[in-house]
């Protein structure tokens, strides 16, 4: 925190520009901010609940006299399952890694997030190759035994699904935890200690409560990607609401049942996001000093062996071993799948996504500011609109983006006729700007999360005196609060990077021809169930995926 | 006065665009959205290219993206011809009115009538067998016949299926819906779930695993699943039974192509098609997946052929789209997942 420094500096901040936000006019620009988001991203959701006007009974009937009751149970099922798994690992090791010292704490404070680079459906693939009946774990077991296992867990059940999520998606709790942490400083234990409290006690009762805003953002991201996750819950064949929205539109030929479906899951998330906001919008969280690495406790004896063997045993399983057995595959068929055009996908890839990562992150970060200014209900709702496209399925999204986007094109072209008697075909699709667009709606929430909780951090006396010495609008946000909120759009931007890397049904719909990703050809290769040789772009995914984890990493523990 | 310069430049900018845009536009060429992977049908579009001058520009997705896509574009698409990996979304483009009727005798000659739709609104280019494959140790082949056989409780606790959700599942028993009727195929489905060993598995390599380990006995895969893993291991204890003989004859489905209701250059389209069912891009179109090619006076590659020949059922596969929400309803009520 170097408050200080922004106090100094204020006495001489009256230039021209910053005049101009005290014009009544202007000031309203943080007022519709929210709103014009909020739109921008409600156009493709609008066109999936168009559908409700759209006749798809005999679809629901079906679903309600067969599965749905099932589907119903097996999602509530696995979204509880793996919030609760999400909270517990992404919480005890942000806590452990953020407040004590054990063998290799610094280099699981970093490793910890390396599973977000590997998508979730990959974990899904080598768990189940490695671990159920014809994989090598087994098939030795019952070689040596020479007879069939008595007893093995069944990988294929509700256990084995919510595990390899757990293990997927974690790190999104970890990360926010960890800041909330970091941010927290030792010295709110310290204060939570003399006050009669010991470290157990100081966790449950002090620091874990002030981290609540940071862990229910975490648990957010978690909770919509697992409701709109497919490619997982496919390879489990386990039947959710997602594999229901697509069934009703591959299977039955029904887009209009698998928007309405799509409808009702985001009302769903909806409701979750409001009445977790709820929940917690009375509080605030302030920021005490930040306290540097080396005051972390040092663990001892069983205690620091136990926590590095837990870190250590998450990391094996969620990372070490997917990425040990896609790299066996990736060398045994790099001479077949490997060609020039893989740097061609690559570069595709990272420009996509470092290109997404600025719109989304700039778009989140005046999201929240604008809400910051004006907190009233309205505003809320907006923002909560604009980062709903996270919870639905991709594919339905890129089907609600791609619609308006043609729409408007034909409008375009209208218009042209009439001017110039020629036809003009497709201007703005197929473009790269519509891409990007369409990643913002779908990456939004994962911007503002972090964004939105680090600045929960910035007290309201800061920019009480900030105003104070003559600040307003731009000027407070990129003096005062962007340092303040590095950490947290360092966390949004890597997020968000590593995101747009993975997704695959957006990029697929709205890609200009011939730009073809890495995520483009593991989809080409695993849709004819060739896994094995889409293990190289796979680790070729993960191994840029990686860079801004690391990147962020060494920027939050400077 | 930067003002108007800008606008200057704004305009030669469009301006360059639309020079481009219009210089693109003459040179002859075939726009494919195609769900059959790249490297599937990128050979024979660079065969085309190089024998007859026409650039062929294609974009790959799933077969329902496509779909929605060609239905939002309307009659401003790009695409000349849509290729999908199913004859179900094919009757599903032609009756959503995305594929145009042609009619091209030597697409007619080159394919046979069970393979292409009756009003010529799309062509089967490729035959994906879906047959049965049993445990050579555990199975004699004289104990199988038929997928209705599979329902037979002696089958018990011996059988693996892939899911439901799997088109080639769905237009399989879609066909046998049109020739036995809802009921006793419901009761066939009914039968299979009975016999499953283990719940329905996410893809057909993974059956054949199952299979070869020993933890089932028979299972229903498309044959090129199965070439491929004994390209990669051909210890494995699996064979292939060609189901159906005496009666119907073993379930083919179809990848294919046709022609959008709203293409631009249908000329260079048909050639595309014509081409792709012609000799010369028959053997290369099936061989490079381990499919049987579409035209009978192909042979199928040296793989293929030594599994053995076989009687393919002759209804006209368009009978597995029409029938595919029937089917699909059907294995839900069966509870086939």
């Amino acid at each position: 925190m170097k408050n200080e420094n922004y106090f100094t500096k204020g006495d001489k901040t009256v230039d021209p520009p910053q005049t101009f936000f005290h014009l009544k006019g202007a000031a309203n620009i943080w007022r519709i901010i929210p709103f014009l988001i909020a739109a921008l991203i409600l156009i493709p959701i609008a066109v999936v609940f168009s559908s409700v006007f759209m006749p798809a009974n005999d679809v629901w009937q079906h679903l309600v006299e067969t599965t749905l009751l099932t589907l119903l149970i097996n999602t509530f099922w696995l979204a509880l399952g793996v919030l609760t798994g999400s909270a517990l690992l992404g919480v005890s090791l942000a806590w452990f890694t953020a407040v004590y010292e054990f063998p290799g704490s610094r280099f699981f404070s970093w490793a910890l997030l390396l599973p977000l680079a590997i998508p979730a459906y990959v974990t899904a693939f080598v768990v189940l190759g490695l671990f159920d009946y014809t994989g090598p774990i087994q098939t030795n077991l019952r070689t040596w035994l020479g007879t069939e296992l008595p007893w093995f867990p069944d990988l294929y059940g509700r256990s084995g699904v919510i595990l390899v999520m757990t293990l997927a998606f974690y790190p999104y709790v970890y990360l926010m935890a960890r800041n909330a942490f970091l941010t927290q400083g030792k010295r709110l234990l310290e204060v939570a200690q003399s006050l009669g409290l010991n470290q157990r006690q100081g966790f449950f009762k002090v620091s874990l409560p002030m981290a609540r805003p940071w862990i229910a953002g975490g648990l957010m991201l978690t909770l919509m990607e697992t409701l709109a996750d497919f490619g997982t819950v496919a390879i489990f064949n386990y039947d959710t609401f997602t594999t229901a929205i697509y069934k009703a539109w591959f299977g039955l030929f029904s887009l209009p049942a698998a928007s309405q479906l799509a409808s009702l899951l985001i009302l769903i998330v909806f409701v979750v996001i409001i009445a977790e906001q709820q929940f917690r919008i009375r509080m605030r969280y302030a920021e005490t000093k930040r306290s540097a690495r080396v005051d972390r406790i040092a663990l001892s004896g069983w205690r620091s062996s136990a926590v590095a063997c837990f870190a250590a045993s998450v990391l094996f399983l969620a990372f070490i071993l997917p990425i040990i057995q896609l790299s066996i595959w990736a060398i045994q068929s790099l001479m077949e799948s490997f060609d020039q055009r893989y740097f061609e996908f690559l570069f595709h890839s990272v420009l996509l996504s470092a290109a997404a990562t600025l719109i989304t992150c700039f778009a989140a970060l005046l999201l929240v500011y604008a809400a910051r200014l004006y907190s009233d209900t309205t505003t809320r709702i907006a923002v909560r609109i604009a980062t709903i496209g996270y919870a639905l399925p991709g594919a339905v999204l890129a089907v609600g983006i791609f619609i308006p986007v043609v729409w408007v094109d034909d409008l375009l072209n209208a218009w042209w006729l009439k001017l110039f008697q020629v036809e003009i075909g497709f201007l703005i699709q197929g473009t790269l700007g519509v891409m990007l667009i369409a990643y913002m709606t779908r990456f939004l929430a994962v911007g503002h999360y972090p964004i939105d909780s680090a600045m929960q951090r910035i007290t309201r006396n800061i920019d009480e005196a900030a105003m104070g010495f003559g600040l307003t609008g731009w000027s407070i946000l990129r003096r005062i609060h962007l340092p303040i909120l590095k950490t947290g759009i360092f966390t949004a931007a890597a997020l968000v990077f590593v995101d747009v890397m993975k997704e695959m049904p957006i990029t697929l719909m709205t890609r200009p021809f011939g730009w073809d990703t890495l995520a483009v050809r593991i989809f080409a290769l695993t849709s004819e169930g060739e896994w094995e040789h889409a293990a190289l772009p796979a680790v070729t995914l993960v191994m840029a995926g990686l860079v801004p984890i690391i990147l962020l990493m060494r920027q939050t523990d400077k | 006065m930067h003002k108007p310069t800008s606008f200057i430049r704004l305009f030669a900018i469009i301006g360059c665009c639309f020079f481009f845009l219009a210089t693109n536009a003459r040179a002859e060429q075939v726009v494919v959205y195609s769900a059959r992977i790249e490297q599937l049908i990128k050979p024979m579009f660079d065969a085309f290219t190089r024998e007859t001058g026409i650039q062929v520009k294609f974009t790959t997705d799933k077969e329902g993206a496509l779909l929605a896509r060609l239905k939002a574009e309307g009659r401003r698409t790009p695409a000349d011809v849509l290729i999908t990996v199913d004859a179900g979304n094919l009757w599903e483009a032609a009756r959503a009115g995305l594929l145009k009727s042609i009619s091209s005798p030597i697409l007619e000659s080159n394919i046979p009538a069970h393979l292409r739709d009756p009003r010529g609104q799309w062509f089967g280019l490729s035959v994906r067998a879906r047959t049965l494959v049993y445990n050579t140790q555990k199975v004699k082949p004289t104990e199988l016949s038929t997928y209705e056989d599979l329902a037979d409780p002696k089958w018990k606790g011996r059988l693996c299926l892939r899911t439901s959700k799997k088109v080639y599942n769905q237009s399989l028993v879609a066909m046998m819906i049109a020739e036995h009727g809802e009921a006793e195929t419901e009761r066939i489905v009914k039968g299979w779930v009975a016999n499953l060993a283990t719940e329905p598995l996410s893809d057909d390599t993974k059956a054949l695993e199952f299979v070869a380990a020993g933890r089932c006995d028979v299972t229903v895969i498309n044959t090129y699943y199965f070439g491929r893993l004994m390209e990669a291991n051909p210890a494995l204890p699996l064979a292939i039974f060609w189901p159906n003989q005496n009666n119907s004859g073993v379930h083919v489905n179809i990848s294919g192509a046709g022609v959008t209701q709203y293409s631009k250059n249908e000329r260079s389209a048909i050639k595309l098609l014509e081409f792709l069912s012609s000799d010369k891009a028959q053997n290369l179109f099936a061989d490079i997946n381990m499919e049987y090619p579409a035209n009978p006076q192909i042979q199928p590659s040296e793989t293929v052929s030594a599994w053995g020949e076989f009687k393919q059922n002759q209804m006209n596969v368009v009978k597995a789209g029409e029938l595919q929400t029937t089917a699909v309803k059907l294995m839900d009520r069966a509870g086939y997942r």
